[in-house]
């Protein structure tokens, strides 16, 4: 009987070790992209789309904008969709990317419960981040370095304050863009989210989200979302032509269009903008 | 609350529907747990039998090294393992990030250790009159070894069982070794982890309920199989 059940796992592996060994002749792309773009669900509506145009199979990991970055640099993938301009710049200027080529935005918004207890419903950006500071009202942040976090970093310096750390009324979730909206929920918290992680919420909220917009409207809470191809002279063997291939369709105007025509509860979640 | 509910009802309709999303993060479950089972009891029960039947110097030291190894978080194996496959890693150059066999590397570190120790444990609490019994009845050495390896089948199985639940439970080696890719890579503990994420938690109750639903299935035949 033992030798059956031993019997049976091998088998088990070489079929494994077969079908693996069958997989690797497809032309695989390998993906490293921010929570935002997997969680609302863009990427499992056009990665069909992009296999039917060019007969190459999109995998993606989902982590933060920093986790990506760093990921391309250890050339564990091939191509970026990542939104943090400023890094990706600096990612550029290293020799770790290549051909950044911006393709579409959302914006992000402040979201808060309905009662606004720091009572910033409406006002400028930086006196909002002021009134959440002095209020003390609770704060949840992602903590976790990714495009979001860094845009939110980039808010609190730029209203003059200091970046909040060990302070009470700030929490440091280390987790993707809807799991730390949940928590704000639950704690009664603001957050800062792109918007199309907002409406997705809503969305699974059944259109009733219990954290409203508070804040939106300013031209620095732009989200601009990017593909990078990373640099073959950084890494070898990186493929780049499949990598560029997916920014062309991407930048192409069926993909443009998809992107316009995706929405949830009536709202567009993206906006394309490729040159 | 009702999610709680919500999520008994899904997951039925998640197995019985044949959702493929939810079958496919089955299949890989079972496959990258096969693997990882496989070699974790070929290698472990004859390295736990020779643990608990031989002497030999350093046997303690080697025991001890075991044990603690029992206590090993599988998001520090992820990490490790992780760095290993990185392109950038030592292993790099053999393309095992974010495939299933990666994932197995590191599963079968968790699991090995739990088969090593709950096999030498048993082989050496075995019946000590058991072997002078054999011996006085003209057993050789042979002879010996394969009656003690039939006398502790039961903890052996016990043993795998252990590895297996820890294996097929484990999040955090399939997340930083697998990268949750869908159709791919993502298993039924990774997929938990993203519906919860997305806060869908009626989702992630119902895979979980499908998750405890192949572990009895599992504990069942095999309960079945020692009746024999």
């Amino acid at each position: 009987m033992k030798k059956g059940i031993v019997a049976g796992f091998i088998a088990c592996l070489l079929m494994g070790m077969f079908s693996n060994a069958s997989l690797g002749a497809e032309k695989v792309l390998m993906m490293a992209t921010t929570t935002s773009t997997d969680n609302t669900g863009l990427l499992d509506y056009l990665a069909p789309a992009f296999t039917k145009a060019t007969s190459i199979d999109l995998r993606w990991t989902a982590v933060g904008t920093g986790k990506a970055l760093k990921m391309g640099e250890n050339c564990d993938v091939d191509v970026l969709l990542v939104h943090a301009p400023a890094a990706e710049k600096k990612f550029v200027d290293a020799g770790f990317g290549t051909k950044r080529r911006e393709l579409m935005y959302n914006d992000f918004v402040i979201i808060g419960p309905a009662s606004d207890p720091a009572g910033i419903k409406g006002l400028p950006i930086g006196k909002a981040m002021t009134g959440i500071q002095k209020s003390k009202a609770l704060f949840v942040s992602r903590g976790d370095n990714s495009g979001t976090n860094k845009k939110e970093i980039l808010l609190w310096k730029n209203a003059g304050m200091a970046v909040p750390d060990k302070d009470l009324w700030y929490i440091q979730t280390g987790q993707g863009m809807l799991a730390t909206i949940q928590i704000a929920e639950q704690r009664k918290g603001y957050t800062m989210t792109d918007r199309g992680t907002y409406i997705k919420y809503s969305h699974n909220s059944g259109g009733k989200p219990a954290l409203k917009v508070i804040v939106e409207g300013d031209p620095i809470l732009l989200n601009q979302y990017s593909a990078i191809a990373i640099n073959t002279g950084n890494c070898p063997k990186a493929k780049f032509d499949l990598a560029m291939a997916f920014s062309d369709w991407m930048a192409g105007s069926e993909a443009q269009q998809m992107i316009k025509d995706f929405r949830l509860l009536g709202q567009q979640l993206f906006t394309p903008n490729a040159k | 609350m009702d999610y709680i509910f919500t999520g008994f009802i899904q997951a039925f309709q998640l197995l019985f529907s044949g959702d493929e999303q939810t079958y496919s993060a089955i299949f890989v479950t079972v496959r990258v747990t096969s693997y990882s089972m496989a070699v974790s009891l070929l290698t472990g029960i004859p390295l736990g039998f020779m643990l608990g039947h031989f002497e030999f110097k350093g046997k303690r030291s080697l025991r001890l090294l075991v044990d603690t190894a029992l206590a090993l978080p599988t998001v520090f194996i992820g990490l490790v393992v992780y760095a290993f496959l990185s392109n950038r890693g030592p292993l790099g150059h053999m393309g095992l990030l974010f495939t299933l066999p990666g994932i197995a590397i590191g599963q079968t570190i968790l699991a090995l250790p739990i088969v090593t120790a709950l096999t030498a444990a048993a082989v050496e609490g075995m019946d000590r009159h058991l072997r002078t019994t054999l011996v006085s009845l003209g057993a050789d050495r042979r002879q010996l070894l394969l009656s003690s390896l039939w006398e502790v089948r039961f903890s052996i199985t016990a043993a795998a069982l252990t590895a297996f639940g820890r294996v097929m439970t484990e999040v955090g080696i399939s997340m930083m070794v697998g990268g949750n890719i869908k159709w791919h890579t993502r298993t039924i503990t990774t997929a938990i982890a993203l519906e919860t994420n997305k806060g869908l938690f009626g989702m992630g109750i119902a895979l979980g309920l499908v998750l405890l639903m192949i572990a009895f299935a599992v504990n069942l035949s095999v309960a079945l199989v020692n009746k024999r």
